[in-house]
């Protein structure tokens, strides 16, 4: 245990020193988070519940723009804002700013595990490949309907309020990287807590076999969208941030673009290892090495690397990271060998 | 008058829609695989008919000589990809067939531009109801080849011994492969049939309509609602659904306005699937 309590304060630290080691990859580092936790919140559907969603872009896109409407809305009429593009002629105060982001965050968590509980029932009752498909069509719908709302921006896009002029050049990036770092954080207490509970062992037996689950007196239906309820409420707090990174949101490429991140998340999480807790987080941050160091080589290629990468990892690498080191040091996954009953089965190969 | 126009292009539009869905319920119901990149493998056809129009030969040949392009495009992409996800789980088929999907769109966006392209078939239109409705020559040009497709289709799978081979291997490819059929090469031949449907529906959508890279997936998700909603193996439930989801297109376009159209058609998705599920847990039971 104290191995694990030396490893989790060293992460710490160096999450906390990163921005001011790197100062050059602020942005880039916050980014990473966001990943972190899709990915992480993805795992709950994708790994531990066996649901493969492509839905949860959804609760991103609504967070995204929730997070930023609010903060426009709470103080300048949002149809004026959106309309005048990036040309501003309302400037937020440095208060102002950080009133309507704290709101519009706690707004951008809240909405989207509503919308979750609300739609959960209808959308979770589907299974396997129908709830795949059912997701990813739901995710590109509300891409092609928000596409069309005037109030947010419509086809133009819509422009987050720029940060204030405070604490000199440097400000934005460190807010940003600690509000995305903090998100994290609580992000991945919030799952390893849960996890540790009864609620995972629930969550992996819908997984194993959902009949038999529900006839051993679990109440399958609740626990699948408690689950979704956790994944839409982190997913909504990480769009938020994204939408306040990224300063511009556009509806079909930013906000719900299940061509990138939509895929991003199912990608980190299968190659990270699905179904573990830590899968995900390394999964994330190797694809996010991967693909900041390796999409400049490719300059405009980089979608046909995706499309080769995603092929490659779900074909020949479906087990994932953690998968592959399990199979290889199973003593480390607290996996008991007998080592005359392997000897025995390699022998039967 | 609307009404008129927009079930007139509705079902003209929906029997194409028919077309690409049979591909996808043939090999759906073959190989047990979704193929989210049946939209782009439609595109794809689709340029090869506009580079015809684009040399100097008239598109409509495009129907000729984008499924022939598009079987061996097919085969390849299945001795590439596909073969190695057949017997696995649906999601990795997903997964899969939408990495090749990405893949494609951004070739595609290379090879030929991000510009929405058409190719002029010059066929003119023809007027109904006292000019009140008018009909383009290519939409019924198109609707009538698709049928014949069809028809061609299913008498190939019903007489030849490919066709009987195919059927077989849906049925139980196990016992198949017993009886001496070489499910390998079936599958292979599976897959190519469908992207040559698809190179045909992509010829007569760039002589009818427009193509863009980008326009793949509803393609794909329109050919996945009419087959669950048809069921697989069942051709005049495809041909019905397909025509029916044609109609309600074109009234979501004239109703709620064109930049909800294809928002509409994923909502319908949803809600059919929601439908489905909930007539299906009274039962106890759900989609499989």
């Amino acid at each position: 245990m104290s191995k694990n309590v030396l490893l989790y304060a060293a992460i710490l630290i160096f999450g906390l020193a990163a921005p001011f080691i790197f100062p050059a990859f602020k942005v880039q580092l916050s980014i990473l988070c966001v990943l972190i936790v899709l990915a992480t919140t993805w795992n709950i559907q994708g790994g531990e519940m066996g649901y493969n969603t492509f839905g949860n872009i959804l609760f991103y896109g609504l967070g995204m723009y929730l997070c930023a409407s609010v903060q426009v809305g709470m103080f300048f009429p949002l149809a004026e804002w959106t309309e005048s593009g990036g040309e501003k002629t309302f400037v937020h105060t440095p208060t102002q700013f950080f009133q309507g982001m704290a709101a519009g965050l706690v707004v951008a968590a809240v909405v989207p595990t509503i919308v979750a509980g609300l739609i959960g029932y209808a959308i979770l009752g589907l299974r396997g490949h129908y709830f795949a498909i059912c997701t990813l069509g739901l995710g590109v719908a509300a891409g092609e309907i928000s596409g069309g709302i005037e109030i947010i921006g419509a086809g133009q896009g819509f422009t987050t309020p720029p940060f204030p002029e405070v604490g000199g050049l440097e400000a934005r990036g460190e807010f940003f990287y600690f509000l995305s770092f903090g998100a994290l954080i609580l992000t991945f207490i919030a799952v390893r807590a849960i996890y540790s509970t009864r609620f995972r062992l629930i969550l992996n037996a819908i997984r194993d076999n959902e009949d038999k689950a529900e006839a051993m007196g679990i109440e399958t239906m609740k626990y699948k969208i408690i689950g979704w309820m956790v994944s839409a409420f982190f997913c909504g707090l990480a769009g938020g941030i994204m939408g306040g990174l990224v300063g511009y949101i556009d509806s079909t490429d930013v906000a719900f673009d299940g061509r990138e991140m939509g895929v991003f998340m199912v990608l980190m999480a299968i190659l990270g290892g699905k179904g573990t807790l830590w899968g995900p987080v390394i999964g994330a941050t190797v694809f996010h090495i991967f693909k900041e160091g390796f999409w400049t080589f490719f300059l405009g290629w980089q979608y046909v690397a995706l499309g080769v990468l995603i092929v490659v990892i779900v074909i020949y690498f479906p087990e994932g990271i953690m998968g592959w080191l399990r199979e290889k040091y199973p003593e480390r996954f607290g996996e008991v060998i007998d080592e005359a009953d392997r000897k025995a089965q390699v022998e039967l190969k | 008058m609307i009404t008129v126009q927009a079930c007139l292009d509705g079902l003209l539009l929906g029997i194409l829609f028919a077309l690409i869905a049979y591909g996808m319920a043939l090999q759906w119901g073959v190989m047990n695989i979704i193929n989210i990149a049946q939209g782009d493998l439609v595109i794809l056809g689709g340029y090869i008919a506009y580079f015809m129009y684009l040399y100097g030969i008239h598109p409509a040949w495009g129907v000729i000589v984008s499924p022939i392009i598009m079987y061996f495009i097919g085969v390849g992409i299945y001795k590439l990809v596909i073969n190695k996800v057949v017997d696995r789980d649906l999601f990795i088929s997903i997964l899969a067939t939408f990495g090749i999907s990405i893949l494609f769109m951004q070739l595609m966006n290379f090879a030929f531009g991000a510009d929405v392209v058409l190719a002029n078939s010059g066929y003119g239109t023809t007027m109904l109801f006292d000019n009140n409705v008018t009909l383009p020559n290519s939409k019924i040009f198109s609707a009538v080849i698709s049928i014949v497709f069809a028809i061609c289709l299913v008498i190939y799978m019903k007489k030849s011994k490919l066709g009987r081979a195919i059927r077989a291997t849906a049925q139980n490819a196990r016992a198949a492969k017993i009886l001496g059929v070489d499910t390998e090469k079936v599958y292979a031949a599976t897959f190519g049939i469908n992207a040559a449907l698809c190179g045909v529906a992509g010829a007569l959508i760039s002589i009818t309509f427009t193509i863009h890279p980008y326009m793949g997936l509803p393609y794909t998700i329109r050919s996945f609602m009419i087959v669950i909603v048809a069921g697989l193996g069942n051709l005049p439930g495809v041909a019905m659904s397909g025509m029916g989801l044609g109609v309600f297109e074109e009234f979501a376009d004239y109703i709620l306005g064109t930049e909800f159209r294809i928002g509409a058609v994923f909502l319908l998705l949803v809600l059919i699937l929601v439908y489905r599920r909930f007539k299906l847990s009274r039962k106890r039971e759900y989609l499989k």
